[in-house]
């Protein structure tokens, strides 16, 4: 496992504007301040509920959206400062697994069609029986046997794993360093879950490819990403980031311990004993109407008048590589 | 040998089976066979009656004449075997015309959008304020429309702002969609995106339009030729029901068939053409296709 | 039909009419509802869940209809079957005796109407025409789910969050003190916290109210927390059905374990997970036999002859298989 960065995330901010019946523009900001980076061959979560953010952030390391300010380094270079040449390099290296399998193949199209068309895009392929080879030879890799059966099927001829799988197939086409998996299956019913979520565990053997696994689902995001790293956001920032295991038996932050409070488990005696974290208050925060210092004290049990509701605590590192946002760990 | 079967099948026969799926559709679309093997190959096989025959002046349908006779005795239903031809084509032209500038317009709006989206929209909200017939009629006066594609031309260019703003709504729409998505990360090129992604998911809602345009350039052509604005000779059924109208055959009961044979004719395409459009769906609708 | 049991189902058959052929969603369904109990469905798609559960008050959407079996209700000491019952009759039954929270229930509401007003219009569709009875009631029941009531009923939909609509509309179904009030998926589209607030909820009306709950979700994990007693369904089928516990610690379906397999804790270090191999069921073509069969490690002849019927584990606990005896229990 090496430990180089491929991906660097600095000071990354995204607000979306809106003009305002009475003149002038309201600020809506959905990410601040958010730094991290992904290391080869890495399983990065980021997890939190809706709302916070964690899609955009996948989407702008993707490059579909331009942040705010901020930046964006793959291997030391800035992809927003990018030249077009430099670009299309970027987006080689980096591919997106979306959330929905039955949005994410064009209806239109066979399997075939969907595969082949990167293929040939980027010059991999150069005769349509050399295309059929390889998109059999990928069919096999996201386990879809016999490929001769899939390769001519139309998207609504396959099931939701069958298609989350294509999906899967479609990124790999271009040999991606690492790949962002928004929701990848939280769509998906719970017996498939697991047997795409070991196929992406077995690209990431394979292939070494490092994955942003985005999404609410921690226990999901624990099993997949056990090895790696997880980052906890709320409201637009990173509250609390950590080795997977460290985060999830030990949280620090209180957001975090009300999340793991709150996940029911499939064993009635654990749920028995767990204890629900009761937060000051059920109301989820308004991204245009913000509360001031730190945005969880409103609903926080341990907040300190004076201190929570006025300085937004920054991200600092309490145990090795085990940072966390919050003043009660102030010095 | 299979390849070419399989080709012949999915070119000829598999339309009609995903057409059948629509009872109304499939008869539309029979319909609407006839009446263009009626108008193109029609007049090959009947002659058109250019005898004059004063004794036969109005008569109504008898076995000679089924659908009786006009105000110089000329049999009515070879007139109207012969009159579909120019109808119908300047339909298809004008409808063609339009909905090409159309979905380039609107496609490019839509996808593309930015500055070429506020351009494109501000022409087309333009001359989608300015009433369309009042407009052929103005057009029609000043140009003289002595040919059929001159006259398609003029309905076409009147009849694409419409079709552009839908053409761009559905664009907009596609453009979201996470397919594109995952073909913009893919780098495959706006090319691609446009022609490969997005137009094959739009192509049963732009031959619908297509025939909805074709229906309303009908219409605005027969408009025009009662008004006689548009110096045509030849046959067709607009002209008809203009010499009809003209010649006082609406003051007579025998002559009813000479007047309603026409608009008949024309009710007729209306009817089977939109009905048609039930079965487009089914065609460009991968999920309704059967397997062999 | 036993003495605490307040609905009994018997062999209930509900099919649809699709374009490809008939979907068989419910086969040969049987089970008993006791008083203030709750019962969780667990099953995913195709297992025929939602359909069972719309067809217990006549309300199967679209061309599906119940096509053989009986639906008994026991309200009052009167019985009757729901599944015989005409449109007019059921309409008495529904809200009154048996209510239902549906499956993305939360867009249910119009936009332009007040929750005063969808309040007082559902009672009136209902035939309850007393405007003070309907106020005091509501008032009493969004205190019980723990809203502001006043604020809520002059609120329009858009002005409520996710987790209040939902509120609102469990609160609404228990207007007219219903007997048994049925739940598909009534968390599915919360945030974690949210979701945790809702499950509270539930049990606090589960305890409260004298009321029995049919419970139906994809979730093993919020059953566990909720249920009394849990049937996992498969194909359309009860595949196991028995009290929580032994669902939970003594599964004895193949497909009961794998699911339990297959779901990722939060709690407890790192546990490997085990897929379930193959896809779901296709119901217009449905396995002959076990609807589990060809996903089965243990399958053999007759499991693809005949479909098992329940059979006694022990006390309360029944299970649909022909191997259940010979395959280990595990942990």
């Amino acid at each position: 496992m090496k430990n180089n960065k491929i991906i660097e995330i600095k000071n990354l901010e995204k607000s979306f504007y809106r003009r305002s019946v009475l003149g002038g523009k309201k600020v809506i900001p959905v990410l601040r301040n958010i730094n991290f980076d992904i290391k080869q061959e890495e399983v990065f979560n980021l997890v939190g509920e809706s709302g916070c953010g964690k899609t955009t952030t996948g989407k702008i390391i993707a490059g579909l959206i331009h942040p705010t300010s901020g930046e964006v380094l793959y291997r030391g270079k800035n992809i927003w400062d990018m030249k077009k040449q430099e670009f299309k390099k970027y987006r080689k290296a980096v591919q997106m697994i979306h959330q929905d399998p039955y949005a994410s193949l064009n209806p239109m199209k066979q399997v075939y069609d969907i595969l082949s068309a990167p293929l040939f895009r980027h010059d991999i392929v150069k005769s349509r029986n050399e295309a059929r080879e390889k998109v059999l030879e990928l069919l096999e890799t996201v386990g879809m046997t016999p490929p001769k059966d899939f390769i001519d099927k139309y998207p609504h001829e396959l099931s939701g794993g069958q298609r989350q799988r294509i999906v899967i197939a479609r990124a790999l086409t271009i040999n991606p360093e690492f790949i962002v998996a928004d929701e990848a299956v939280s769509m998906l019913d719970v017996s498939i879950r697991l047997s795409v979520i070991e196929l992406l565990s077995n690209l990431k053997e394979k292939f070494g490819v490092a994955f942003l696994f985005i999404t609410h689902d921690l226990a999901m995001a624990k099993y997949f990403g056990w090895h790696g790293r997880i980052a906890v956001m709320y409201v637009g920032k990173i509250v609390e980031l950590g080795p997977t295991p460290e985060v999830i038996d030990n949280p620090l932050h209180p957001y975090t311990k009300a999340l793991l409070a709150a996940i029911p488990e499939p064993d009635p005696e654990i749920n028995k004993k767990k204890k629900m974290m009761k937060l000051r208050s059920l109301d989820i925060p308004n991204l245009m109407d913000l509360p001031s210092g730190c945005k969880f004290h409103p609903r926080c049990p341990f907040w300190i008048e004076g201190k929570c509701d006025k300085v937004e605590p920054e991200l600092v590192e309490i145990e090795k590589g085990h940072f966390v946002a919050c003043h009660l760990f102030d010095k | 040998m299979k390849k070419l079967k399989n080709f012949l099948w999915s070119l000829f026969v598999q339309p009609v089976i995903l057409i059948a799926q629509n009872k109304t559709g499939l008869v539309g679309f029979i319909v609407l066979l006839i009446i263009i093997f009626m108008s193109f190959v029609g007049p090959y096989i009947i002659p058109l009656d250019t005898k004059v025959k004063l004794d036969k002046i109005y008569q109504p349908p008898s076995w000679e004449h089924i659908l009786g006779t006009d105000s110089e005795g000329k049999d009515v239903f070879s007139q109207i075997v012969h009159g579909g031809k120019a109808v119908l084509t300047v339909a298809f032209l004008a409808a063609l015309f339009s909905t090409l500038i159309a979905v380039t317009l609107g496609i490019t709006s839509g996808f593309v959008g930015g500055r070429a989206d506020t351009v494109i929209m501000f022409i087309t909200e333009v001359v989608l304020t300015i009433p369309q017939f009042p407009l052929l009629a103005v057009l029609a006066a000043f140009i003289r429309l002595s040919s059929p594609t001159l006259l398609a031309f003029i309905l076409g260019a009147v009849s694409w702002p419409a079709l552009t703003r839908a053409i761009r709504a559905q664009a907009l729409s596609l453009r979201e969609r996470d397919f594109i998505e995952a073909a913009k990360i893919l780098d495959l090129g706006s090319f691609h995106i446009i022609f490969s992604e997005i137009l094959p998911n739009m192509m049963s809602y732009i031959t619908i339009s297509f025939v909805m345009a074709m229906t309303g350039a009908i219409y605005s052509q027969v408009g025009l030729i009662l008004l006689g604005l548009v110096p045509l000779s030849g046959h067709n059924w607009g002209l008809m029901i203009q010499l009809a109208w003209t010649r006082g055959a609406i003051f007579f009961k025998d002559s009813l068939s000479y007047i309603l044979s026409p608009i008949l004719a024309i009710v007729l395409f209306q009817w089977s053409s939109v009905s048609f459009t039930r079965s487009l769906e089914g065609i460009f609708n991968p999920r309704l296709r059967v397997r062999r | 039909m036993r003495e605490n049991s307040i609905l009994s189902v018997q062999n209930l058959h509900v099919i649809y009419s699709a374009l490809r052929g008939t979907v068989k969603a419910v086969r040969d369904v049987s089970f008993e509802l006791r008083k203030r109990e709750c019962l969780a469905f667990i099953g995913e798609s195709g297992s025929g869940k939602s359909t069972l559960g719309t067809s217990l008050i006549s309300l199967i959407p679209g061309t599906g209809r119940v096509s053989d079996g009986k639906i008994i209700y026991r309200g009052n000491s009167k019985e009757v079957n729901i599944a015989k019952l005409s449109e007019n009759d059921v309409r008495k039954l529904r809200w009154k005796e048996i209510a239902m929270v549906f499956q993305s229930a939360l867009n249910s509401f119009n936009p332009i109407l007040k929750i005063w007003n969808h309040v007082l219009e559902t009672a009136k569709a209902h035939g309850v025409n007393d405007k003070n009875f309907v106020r005091k009631k509501s008032l009493e029941l969004l205190e019980l789910v723990q809203l502001d009531p006043e604020r809520v009923l002059k609120s329009f939909p858009h002005e409520l969050s996710g987790g209040m609509k939902q509120r609102t509309l469990i609160a609404m179904s228990l207007l007219l003190d219903p007997k048994i009030l049925i739940l598909d998926e009534p968390t599915t589209a919360l945030d974690i916290l949210t979701q945790k607030n809702i499950i509270e909820l539930l049990k606090k009306i589960k305890s409260e109210l004298e009321l029995a709950m049919i419970f139906i979700s994809h979730d093993l994990s919020i059953a566990a927390e909720l249920a009394d007693r849990v049937a996992t369904m498969y194909g359309g089928k009860i595949v196991e059905i028995g009290p929580t516990d032994s669902i939970f610690y003594h599964p004895k379906h193949p497909y009961t374990k794998g699911l339990l397999k297959a779901v990722p804790k939060i709690s407890g270090g790192f546990e490997e997970l085990f897929s379930i191999p193959g896809e779901p069921p296709d119901l217009i073509n449905p396995p002959s036999g076990c609807p589990f069969h060809p996903r089965c490690q243990y399958a053999d002849e007759i499991c693809k002859k005949e479909a098992p019927q329940l059979e006694r584990v022990e006390e309360e606990h029944y299970v649909a298989c022909y191997k259940w005896r010979g395959i280990a229990d595990e942990k």
